[in-house]
């Protein structure tokens, strides 16, 4: 039965996945993409990898979902405006007894042009084809460093496998995936013109629906909960910083979009600190390391537990402001003297 | 006690399934969208309670069991929500602003 | 018991994934939106059918964040709508 079960869900996640591909315009593509973002933490969760379902749900289907339907809704107000001037208007014509948004999409697909089409199509078979022969020439049994790994639990007072190889085996790895997503936001503040540098984004619909407002008072404090939940869990179950962080993202971004409270400056010296104290902090106690314990990023055994639930704690916050931030986009708004 | 047990679970989780069922068939046979939300949101919200209460017996644990009653309750206020949102935006956009 | 409660949840999700299937094809872009909504609820259900069979408690807590998540694409959702209202229009009637 359960075979079954996983035999269904493949074969709508390739049918989804071919809708996908074959959407007309970019949000219906988003819109599907969200819904087989929410599909696939089910597939996750059939294969047992809980850790990476939870993340699947909350950052693949969630945080990405909104990320794109903020780009996509700043492509079309950027489209609308240029679409009177300049060459594009030659093509629109192409279909004047259509809609407005036909001929953007017609204009889309012609920039893309057949070449181009045939090229991804042919890019994107070549990898199923590579990642097809990787899957069936793994030897099995697969090679697994799991019993090591579960071996050496004990030594970190953590129950969950998957906490310990990012905090503890491969910290390195984490602490700069953290400093990654730290230059990723960098990279979009980048983004806003020099005046407005230091001041705020904008998030806020011209009008916001009243349902939209009630969520906004009501859904946090139940997301704060399920955060600190998914965070405390996470050291001996699945769940963790990332998933605990992303609600926290979610829930601040709800409560920025309903407008009830405005995106800060980017500026601000608080905002800026709890951007940068996890990944300070996780630096902080892996320097320390070489004193109290065998080197960078080594824990003393004894507090081996209680550092890691610091560092991921700091480590939360931080990714959640992050997340919501990254979201926000770039400063819109000049700073208030 | 056990055999009760699950007799309650069969009956309210076919109870659940069958509300999905209609919930469905009422999206694909209803003629509007606002009747198509109706369908929708009314049937897969009880047929979730359904599930969730024909599945308590079987949790094993009170927190276990609070859990399911918890992720009922997020679907309660959520769903309602949402579907809000979204039958306001229909309604906006039939009266034509 | 177990094998009743995993052919539930192949049923739920069969059935979700015919209104998936409608509702994604649907003509007005905030119907489509029905969709996540949709699988917000029938993924959930299914996830605490299966979490249940199995005895895994961190199924539970994935139909927990599915939930929240679908709700909170309905709501990000609107904001794409709103910032632009007129090409937006243009967007809904584009299918017809």
């Amino acid at each position: 039965m359960a075979q079954l079960f996983d035999l269904a869900l493949v074969i709508w996640l390739i049918a989804l996945a071919v809708h996908i591909t074959m959407a007309r315009t970019d949000q219906n593509a988003i819109i599907a993409f969200i819904a087989f973002g929410l599909l696939l933490g089910l597939g996750w969760v059939q294969l047992s990898a809980f850790d990476v379902a939870l993340t699947e749900i909350a950052i693949g289907a969630g945080v990405t979902g909104i990320l794109l339907l903020s780009a996509e809704a700043h492509m079309r107000k950027a489209r609308t405006s240029t679409k009177a001037t300049g060459t594009k208007i030659a093509k629109a014509e192409a279909s004047t007894t259509g809609t407005v948004s036909k001929a953007t999409t017609i204009d889309e697909g012609r920039r893309i042009g057949a070449v181009g089409v045939i090229t991804t199509a042919i890019a994107c078979a070549a990898v199923t084809v590579g990642l097809g022969f990787a899957v069936l020439l793994l030897p099995n049994p697969a090679p697994t460093l799991a019993p090591a790994a579960a071996a050496a639990l004990d030594a970190t007072g953590l129950g969950n496998p998957v906490t310990a190889v990012l905090l503890a085996y491969r910290a390195l790895d984490t602490l700069l995936e953290k400093v990654v997503l730290l230059l990723a936001l960098v990279g979009v503040w980048s983004l806003a013109p020099d005046r407005l540098w230091d001041g705020a984004p904008a998030l806020r619909p011209a009008e916001v629906p009243e349902p939209l407002a009630y969520l906004a008072r009501v859904l946090p404090p139940f997301g704060v909960l399920i955060a600190v939940y998914m965070f405390w869990v996470g050291a001996d179950a699945p769940g963790g910083t990332f998933q605990a962080g992303t609600v926290l993202a979610a829930m601040w971004l709800i409560v920025m979009i309903a407008g009830l409270r405005q995106p800060p400056d980017t500026a601000l010296k608080t905002l800026r600190l709890l951007l940068v104290g996890g990944p300070a902090l996780f630096l902080a106690v892996g320097l320390i390391g070489f004193i109290i314990a065998d080197g960078f990023l080594a824990y003393p055994e004894a507090i081996a537990k209680p550092l890691i639930l610091v560092i991921e704690a700091a480590l939360t916050l931080s990714i959640g402001v992050t997340l919501a931030m990254l979201v926000a986009g770039p400063a819109q708004k000049a700073r208030e003297p | 006690m056990t055999l009760l047990a699950d007799a309650f679970t069969v009956i309210a989780v076919s109870a659940g399934a069958l509300l999905f069922l209609a919930g469905t068939i009422g999206l694909l046979r209803f003629p509007d969208t606002l009747s198509r939300l109706h369908a929708l949101s009314k049937a897969d919200n009880l047929g979730l309670g359904l599930i969730v209460l024909g599945l308590l017996p079987q949790a094993g644990s009170l927190s276990g069991g609070l859990k399911l009653v918890c992720v009922w309750l997020l679907a309660q206020l959520s769903a309602a929500t949402a579907s809000q949102l979204i039958a306001g935006r229909i309604h906006r956009r039939k009266s034509g602003s | 018991m177990a094998d009743f409660l995993i052919g539930t949840a192949l049923f739920i999700s069969a059935v979700t994934a015919l209104g998936l299937y409608r509702v994604l094809r649907a003509r007005i872009a905030v119907e489509r939106m029905m969709a996540v909504q949709l699988l917000g609820t029938g993924g959930g259900a299914a996830l605490l059918l299966l979490g249940v069979a199995s005895g895994v408690s961190a199924a539970n807590d994935a139909a927990l964040l599915l939930m929240l998540f679908a709700t909170f694409s309905c709501a990000a959702f609107t904001l794409g709508l709103e910032t632009t209202p007129t090409e937006n229009l243009g967007s809904e009637e584009e299918s017809r």
